[in-house]
């Protein structure tokens, strides 16, 4: 770690503080809608682990997926205009803020149906292996999934045929609303990872310094071929589950206690150069720019309603 | 060429040669490889291909079904069988909101080239658990297609046709006629997918039918020709797309129509079909439309009960019978 990296770091994860931020204010403007999942406080992970793939690595992720997505490379405006559902967003506006996809950063998702996205990536990575291609995928999810069959199916599948997955669990400590200890039997969840004979880890998610350091030592091992990783990096939503959630399930003094372990002060408390006010403004009008983009962005014409459902027209 | 095979034979052959002619191609699914498939199917395929492409998953529907769906976005053509009809309810959230929709929610990036096999239907007093007809309530789901091969010839043709399709594709194999002999023609072209075929021809009445019901069907208009009543008989052979203009033009032919259908009553494929054919063809019928459906409930295990609950060639007469009544 040097100041380059402290300063690249800090500058996308202010990004998706910032992005995140303003969908809210657009949230509120009712220029998004539908379900917004907002990642503030959890920024060094997607920071930190995106920066250790390769492009021809492979990124399956959830219905949190703002900041994986930014971390990964898509285009700020691309995601914007997702969000607003127009055609220039990254899904053509047909997912929106939970499915965003992008297949020139082999980014598949943007799932929102906990653990849906395991099994898909045991198979991306099966079809690797089959064609012996030297990629990684990587499979983000929250710990509600732990609580999934398809978690230890996948899991199991992984293991048992070798595959070359990294298994990120983003342990907020709440699915949804109820917390880990009223859901899971052991609440430390690489414990679980393990049990399926997965080299597994826990890791501080709130230093993306340890991120980055832990998953480019895991895609090393991973790539060797000897099978797949699991990750569990402890971490925190500052927000609320959803712009749904009137948050009654947890006291305001434990966010506050993590607030002091916000990723974004940890980094600059360590790299006190980091030059913060330009970064701030060159991402405000990198999201200004992604608004605008948005804002003039084209609705889908209603007679392409039925279009996306087969590759090829069909006669229904 | 053409050969004389079972069902069973005819699927193993095209699943062969699906394997020999693309290496992108493999099996996956529950005994597949040690056991050779649970209705023997891939017998032999395991010693022929090696374990790399005839794969044994563990009982893990989901994960194995969502495995084929991310070799398939990975460049590979899985076919996965799932054992039967009734276990891919486990599976189902992975067919239903991945498989049918990444295509849209992608805004048309990633297709999902994936073939399902499942053998479904009644018939062997499996009980309530072991016996569903699940393959309409599939065909509820726009993204997907839902195939029911019926004749050894589909039974062979479906599988290279669901693998060329960019999309997925689920095809429902009858457990009831694993068994059952007939003609393969290799040198023939296939009928494309979602295209009905004219089993029988007849002028007097339409039944349409789709799996095993067809030989039902086909039983059931030989004794109807014998007291004077000329049924059409055609097989649907997709589920999803149905054949619209096959059946509306029989329809316009015959001007009765039956249809008998495996799957219950309640918001089947043949309540489908009879809107379809309410929205397009009423003025060509010359009486209302009659259905022979599996009685509503959880199949029984005593033969009797069993037989009584499930479409039969005889209900299939009597019903076509009261049917010429009408008018």
């Amino acid at each position: 770690m040097d100041l380059a990296l402290a300063n690249k770091f800090y500058r996308k994860m202010l990004l998706i503080r910032r992005f995140e931020e303003r969908c809210v204010e657009l949230y509120s403007k009712e220029k998004i809608r539908g379900f917004l999942h907002l990642y503030i406080g959890e920024e060094a992970i997607a920071v930190g682990l995106m920066d250790s793939f390769s492009p021809e690595d492979t990124v399956f992720a959830t219905y949190r997926e703002h900041g994986q997505a930014l971390a990964r490379g898509i285009d700020p405006k691309k995601i914007m205009a997702e969000m607003y559902g127009k055609v220039e967003g990254c899904s053509r506006g047909r997912g929106g803020s939970m499915h965003l996809f992008d297949a020139a950063t082999r980014f598949y998702g943007g799932s929102a149906i906990v653990a849906g996205g395991l099994p898909l990536a045991v198979g991306m990575a099966l079809s690797d292996k089959m064609m012996k291609r030297n990629r990684v995928t990587v499979c983000i999810f929250g710990d509600g999934a732990v609580a999934e069959g398809e978690f230890h199916e996948s899991l199991n599948l992984a293991a048992l045929w070798h595959l070359p997955v990294l298994f990120v669990c983003e342990n907020n400590l709440y699915a949804m609303g109820t917390a880990l200890e009223f859901t899971q039997s052991e609440t430390n969840l690489a414990k679980k990872a393990a049990s399926y004979r997965i080299s597994s880890r826990q890791v501080d998610g709130m230093d993306v310094t340890e991120v980055a350091k832990s998953a480019q030592q895991a895609v090393a091992e991973i790539r060797l071929g000897n099978g797949p990783i699991f990750i569990e990096y402890l971490t925190y939503r500052f927000r609320a589950h959803s712009m749904f959630d009137a948050e009654l399930y947890r006291n305001k003094a434990e966010v506050e206690e993590w607030k002091k372990k916000d990723p974004l002060i940890l980094l600059h408390q360590e790299w006190q150069d980091i030059d913060i006010n330009k970064y701030e403004s060159e991402i405000s009008n990198i999201i200004d720019e992604a608004v605008n983009f948005a804002e003039n962005g084209t609705l889908e014409p209603i007679e392409d309603l039925e279009k996306f459902i087969y590759s090829l027209e069909v006669a229904q | 060429m053409s050969s004389i095979i079972t069902y069973r034979e005819a699927v193993r052959q095209a699943l062969r040669e699906a394997m020999e002619h693309d290496e992108r191609v493999f099996l996956m699914g529950e005994d597949v490889g040690h056991y050779g498939g649970s209705y023997a199917v891939s017998m032999g395929l395991l010693e022929h291909f090696g374990p790399q492409r005839i794969i044994d998953t563990p009982l893990s529907e989901s994960a194995f079904t969502g495995a084929g769906i991310g070799a398939a976005l990975g460049g590979m053509r899985p076919i996965v069988e799932i054992m039967t009809v009734n276990f891919s309810l486990l599976a189902l959230d992975q067919i239903m909101n991945n498989a049918a929709t990444l295509l849209h929610m992608s805004g048309g990036q990633f297709n999902v080239p994936l073939v399902i096999r499942m053998a479904t239907g009644g018939g062997k007093q499996l009980a309530a658990q072991h016996s569903h007809s699940l393959e309409g309530w599939y065909a509820h789901i726009p993204g997907l297609k839902v195939l029911t091969p019926a004749t050894i010839q589909d039974a062979h043709n479906m599988i290279g046709l669901a693998l060329a399709d960019p999309d997925p594709v689920l095809i429902f194999e009858s457990a009831m006629i694993y068994n059952s002999k007939g003609a393969l023609d290799t040198q023939a072209l296939p009928l494309p997918i979602g295209k009905a075929r004219i089993q029988r021809a007849g002028k007097d009445l339409t039944i349409l039918t789709y799996g095993s019901s067809l030989f039902k069907v086909l039983l059931a208009a030989k004794t109807l020709i014998a007291e004077g009543i000329d049924a059409e008989v055609i097989d649907l052979r997709s589920l999803r797309p149905l054949d619209n203009e096959s059946i509306m033009k029989s329809v316009s032919k015959t001007h009765r129509v039956m249809i008998v259908d495996e799957g219950w009553k309640s918001g089947s494929i043949s309540a489908e079909i009879m809107a379809r054919i309410n929205e397009q063809a009423f003025f060509e019928l010359d009486a209302p439309m009659a259905r022979l459906c599996t009685t509503e409930i959880p199949l029984p295990y005593p033969k009797h009960l069993e037989d009584a609950a499930l479409p039969q060639p005889d209900k299939i007469v009597a019903m076509a019978k009261k049917l010429m009544e009408k008018s």
